[in-house]
């Protein structure tokens, strides 16, 4: 059989040798070890001081993103839903009426969008599904909470705020690939 | 006796007693950092700097946990319990000799609180009424897991009581004395007792980490078997005692190997420095000290190096390896005393 790693000893119940029975040098090398290990280096993170980096691709907390005039980019198409595994995601489609031109970039939009912070897994295919990069996730963390209400996070929660300064950098999930691979999947269905 | 002397005891015994109980409070700090420490942890650093003020914080938490007796416990009993824990643990320092003698005004005041001539089983006596305390409190708790703690405690305690006693015993041959202050003077020089006794040594400190009831030999509170052992129903400050009584224990059974073994409060090579007698004695002191805190590193560390025993093998080891290990020992050095101190 092949061993899975290098590490692994065959054991055996033969009888203990005299220097075995009588436990000391075991113990002292026992020791010895540990007092390695007193001095070695420790891996804890001081966690409010330090942070530890997020991995590149991390995937949080979702945010709904606006254009670079301010408008919602979300028409409410619902594909993010359809393709949602956990069926975390909600969503209440309107019309817009003449004068929100400003607030909405397509003529439907979504009145409600809600999605549940409980049932999403965070595998990032409403990214991959939706059509008019309105949605993507992000590094931050969904916080903890006393309820279960409060996970169901509605559009106040969701839409990035107006302010350009305030905005989410989403640069991060917007790699060559990703681009790459989206543009590809939506003139697919020509080929 | 004048009133001098008495008002000397007086205060030497409060300061024994606050140094006993600050250095069993920094030993649970201590014991918490040196695991972390082999655990490639931090440990508490967050209360004060480095966690210093950590002891504070735990004592302030026991104090203020709800107290709770079970209904079907017995209460006079269930009290008792921690208290004899508590109380033995704290009377064993009265007859180690903390340092050599202070001479003040012209007076000569020894550094010990009571130099008995048997101190040696004023010791023993004291660490047997400690099993009382666990025995109590594990049966008035009425609780099937304190019970086994209990019994685990009562005959592993009793089993290495034994061996314990019988490495004394060869240690008394070839000191010639059952009185503290006699066996830390006869070490004076570096004619420490482990050079003598190394087989007696090992014995010794063995059982010693039985009689404290620390890691290998923690059967009686193996968490991971009777989820706390004999302190399972012990809530509060109760339960502190318990906790607190066994570091105590740990400082005072230190104290003891480092009197009976490591040559006390003596010091190698201070003969040569020509001091004056009260500096001399100040820093026997200090060492002592030092010895003793290497003592409990050493506890600590082989707890958190070790792996608790199984009780089967508790009882063998004691039975069948440590008393007849205790009792060559007597007659090899028996044996070795009638042969080149025939006078």
């Amino acid at each position: 059989m092949q061993m899975l790693t290098d590490r692994s000893k065959v054991v055996s119940d033969k009888k203990m040798t005299f220097m075995e029975r009588i436990y000391i040098p075991a113990i002292v090398k026992g020791m010895f070890i540990t007092l390695k290990h007193f001095f070695g280096k420790k891996t804890t993170i001081s966690y409010p001081e330090q942070k530890r980096e997020f991995s590149k691709v991390y995937r949080g907390q979702h945010v709904l993103k606006r254009d670079d005039i301010g408008r919602e980019r979300c028409t409410a198409c619902g594909l993010c839903a359809v393709a949602c595994p956990a069926e975390a995601i909600t969503m209440i489609a309107a019309e817009r009426k003449p004068g929100e031109e400003n607030l909405y970039r397509e003529e439907k939009y979504a009145a409600v969008y809600e999605i549940n912070m409980l049932r999403c897994i965070f595998c990032g295919d409403c990214e991959d599904a939706c059509p008019k990069e309105a949605i993507f996730l992000t590094d931050r963390i969904v916080a903890s909470q006393y309820k279960r209400k409060p996970f169901i996070y509605g559009k106040d929660m969701l839409v990035e705020p107006l302010d350009p300064s305030k905005r989410i950098d989403i640069s991060a999930r917007q790699t060559e690939n990703v681009n790459k691979f989206k543009l590809e999947k939506r003139f697919a269905h020509n080929k | 006796m004048d009133w001098t002397i008495l008002l000397y005891k007086t205060i030497f015994l409060f300061i024994i007693l606050l140094v006993t109980l600050l250095v069993a409070m920094y030993s649970t700090y201590g014991e918490r950092k040196v695991a972390a420490f082999m655990q490639d942890r931090r440990g508490p650093n967050r209360a004060g700097p480095f966690g210093l003020l950590q002891p504070l914080a735990d004592g302030v938490k026991m104090f203020m946990k709800e107290e709770i007796i079970p209904l079907t416990a017995n209460r006079t009993l269930f009290i008792l319990g921690p208290s004899i824990a508590m109380t033995t643990a704290l009377l064993t320092g009265v007859v180690i000799p903390w340092g050599g003698t202070l001479i003040i005004g012209g007076r000569e005041f020894s550094m010990q609180i009571a130099d008995l001539n048997i101190g040696i089983l004023y010791v023993f006596a004291m660490v047997s009424i400690g099993v009382y305390g666990i025995m109590i409190g594990g049966w008035a708790s009425n609780n099937k897991y304190a019970l086994l703690g209990a019994i685990r405690a009562a005959s592993q305690m009793i089993s290495y009581e034994l061996a314990m006693g019988m490495s004394i015993v060869a240690l008394v041959i070839t000191t010639g004395s059952l009185s503290l202050h006699d066996i830390v003077t006869q070490q004076h020089g570096m004619h420490w007792n482990i050079f003598y006794q190394p087989l007696g040594f090992l014995i010794f400190i063995t059982c010693a980490f039985a009689e404290t009831n620390r890691a290998p030999f923690d059967l009686p509170e193996c968490e991971t078997e009777l989820i706390g052992g004999y302190h399972t129903e012990y809530s509060s400050m109760k339960l502190g005692f318990y906790l607190f009584a066994e570091y105590i224990n740990m400082f005072i059974s230190s104290a003891v190997i480092t009197t009976l073994y490591f040559g006390g409060y003596n010091m190698p090579f201070i003969d040569q420095l020509g001091l004056s007698p009260n500096t001399v004695t100040l820093l026997g002191t200090a060492f002592f000290f030092v010895k003793i805190l290497s003592m409990i590193f050493l506890f600590m560390w082989i707890r958190w190096t070790l792996p608790r025993f199984r009780y089967d093998q508790l009882m063998n080891l004691g039975w069948k390896g440590l008393i007849p290990l205790a009792i060559f020992n007597i007659l090899a050095t028996g044996v070795y005393y009638y042969f080149t101190e025939l006078t």
